[in-house]
């Protein structure tokens, strides 16, 4: 926090000659395409919109287990259940290295996680739909899981140091996601009827949101310059959205299932792909709350935040008496 | 799109086998691995195999209940982790039995009913509070450590080689399950108080895990004779009890049966959630 005040001090005076040495040094590091580090001097709204990002990064992976939890219990066969399993409990873990890369950015986690269980962050609004079916499970990982890389691997890039080594550990981990859901979908749509119906719909109902997952339209994304000028983002919404629709557009086919957009074409033109329109009044409904899941959500992280207070308190209690028998 | 080109569009970002959370760890038997290469065991050695991967299979079944509701992050991890195991152990256990009645793990967990499932009543229990499950936590593993050390020396090949995989496993499980205990014993005046609480409420279930049935005698050699482990377990159990500055409770010892077939009332519960969709769909493949 005293590195916060400080900037901000900094910030609020008229620039002194030290301080634009340091814009400078900051300048010249994001133009060579180096990386800061925590100890390096960097502009108040960097820190802010890292600090923003990160964290919202971190609750979107905490909050993002909910939904394929909700099927461990059930999963049709152990080996799927194993594979389950372990994929929930990675994003348990890039949880934890998010938290980490923001905690250098100088906000405790324990701030971070009551800024999410008070509302005052947001998370990935997709985990804000219900997991129906089994199915869902291979869509999810198939197309959340694969429009999280498609976003991620550029961040593996971002000027910010911690951040970026962060996504490189994430992204290995992220591919054996997609490709866990993926085949949770090649063996439905190779089975009965009613299996290849419940892969249908998983697809249909994911797909859009997905999409969305890339935010909103370029013309609408007041906040994406500035992220590319300090190369924390290394492309647009549009351009990633687009990437990743051409993408899952040829993977389907593998399926024999399809994606529920009839205006889906690679246009040659341009040399990109086009999709519909994405109904962007849902998303911000679902931002605002107003999803299906939004309120359980939030009272299902509350409610192990609550219920796990006692075991806290006694594991610091612990360390305490531990700490002050060392001394005595 | 060719097998290869889906390969590489997916791989494209890293590596697909790349789990923080290893499925099945590097070069270590696996379920796979029985299934394929398996000696077929006796009826004997199925039955003996089918409660051990039973006890395994029920208690990472309770488990998997916690992931995404742990007190802290870091717990999210280990309890996923222990489940993960739990799981694993139960695989090969119950495909080795299987491959005596010619069916597979999936066959045995899904589409047995109740009063087939040899599990001991204290897997089944509930979660509870943290307390809870971590005490249940530290005794089913120190016993199983227990059993897995001797089962290590069984002349069946295949059940020694399970035991050394899971060995080292279990270990984790009641290392973590002490530290806990020690730190929710010694933490504040309501952990201490839940824990006690935790400790009477499981008590009970103690003795079953050590009742020798028959099939051991006929097993000799073979199977772990359960009562052969109790000293040891009793000892560990009240170490770790008194450094946490608990005791064992005065409670009495619950008539069981789980090894005959004889559940809880909470087994219905833990099965019809367990096997509802597989049973909807018999026959699919997943
Ligand atoms: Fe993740
Ligand atoms: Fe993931």
């Amino acid at each position: 926090m005293a590195a916060t005040t400080q900037n901000d001090s900094q910030l609020s005076a008229v620039p002194s000659y030290e301080q634009e040495q340091a814009q400078a040094r900051f300048d010249a590091i994001i133009g060579d395409d180096s990386r800061i580090e925590p100890r390096d001097w960097m502009p108040e709204p960097y820190r802010k919109t890292l600090t923003r990002q990160v964290s919202q990064h971190a609750h979107s992976e905490i909050i993002g287990m909910q939904p394929e939890a909700n099927w461990i219990t059930r999963a049709p066969s152990l080996k799927r259940k194993a594979i389950l399993i372990a994929k929930v409990q990675d994003e348990a873990g890039h949880g934890l290295y998010l938290y980490s890369a923001a905690e250098t950015l100088g906000t405790s986690r324990d701030e971070l996680n009551d800024q999410l269980l008070t509302g005052r962050a947001k998370y990935s609004s997709i985990f804000n739909y219900p997991a129906r079916t089994w199915a869902d499970m291979g869509a999810i990982g198939w197309l959340v899981d694969g429009a999280a890389i498609a976003n991620q691997v550029p961040l593996c890039r971002a000027s910010y140091g911690p951040y970026g080594r962060a996504m490189v550990r994430i992204c290995k981990e992220e591919s054996f996601h997609q490709r866990q859901g993926f085949e949770i979908l090649l063996s439905l749509s190779r089975g009965t009827e009613a299996q290849k119906k419940m892969a249908q719909d998983a697809i249909n109902r994911f797909y859009e949101p997905s999409l969305m997952m890339f935010g909103p339209p370029d013309d609408q994304s007041p906040n994406s310059k500035q992220s590319m000028a300090w190369k924390i983002k290394r492309f647009s919404n549009d351009d990633l959205r687009q990437r990743f629709v051409g993408m899952i557009a040829e993977q389907v086919k593998v399926l024999g299932l399809t994606l529920p957009d009839p205006e889906l074409r690679f246009d040659e033109e341009t040399g990109k792909w086009l999709h519909k329109d994405l109904n962007w009044d849902e998303f911000m409904a679902v931002i605002k709350g107003g999803g299906p899941m939004n309120s359980q959500r939030m009272e299902r992280r509350r409610a192990a935040h609550r219920e796990g207070a006692w075991v806290r308190e006694a594991a610091a209690a612990y360390a305490n008496k531990q700490a002050q028998s060392e001394v005595a | 799109m060719k097998s290869d080109e889906l390969d590489a569009t997916l791989d494209s970002f890293g590596d697909a086998l790349a789990s923080a959370t290893r499925v099945t760890p590097g070069n270590a038997l696996r379920p796979e691995d029985i299934a394929k290469d398996g000696v077929k065991p006796s009826e004997q050695i199925a039955q003996y195999a089918l409660r051990l991967g039973d006890d395994s299979l029920i208690l990472s079944q309770r488990m998997s209940h916690w992931v995404s509701r742990a007190p802290e992050l870091e717990e999210d991890v280990a309890l996923g982790n222990i489940t993960l195991d739990l799981l694993g152990h139960a695989r090969s256990f119950l495909t080795y039995a299987g491959l005596a009645w010619d069916k597979t793990e999936d066959d045995l967990a899904y589409f047995r009913e109740e009063e087939e499932f040899t599990s001991l009543h204290i897997v089944e229990q509930d979660n509870g509070h943290f307390g809870v499950t971590i005490i249940r936590m530290l005794l089913v593993a120190t016993y199983q450590h227990l059993l897995y050390t001797a089962l290590m020396e069984s002349a069946d090949e295949t059940l020694s080689a399970i035991a050394a995989k899971s060995v080292k496993e279990v270990d984790y499980h009641r290392d973590h399950a002490i530290q806990w205990t020690i730190r929710l014993g010694l933490g504040t005046e309501e952990s201490a108080e839940k824990m006690r609480h935790a400790l009477e409420i499981l008590w009970p279930y103690i003795d079953e895990m050590f009742t020798d049935e028959p099939l051991h005698d006929q097993l000799e050699g073979v199977a772990v004779r359960p009562s052969t482990l109790r000293a040891a377990w009793d000892q560990e159990i009240a170490g770790v009890l008194d450094e946490a500055g608990l005791e064992v409770p005065n409670v009495p010892q619950a008539m069981c049966k789980g090894r005959q077939g004889e559940h809880s009332e909470y087994m219905g519960y833990i099965l019809a959630e367990m096997q509802v969709l597989a049973r909807k769909h018999p026959g699919a493949t997943w």
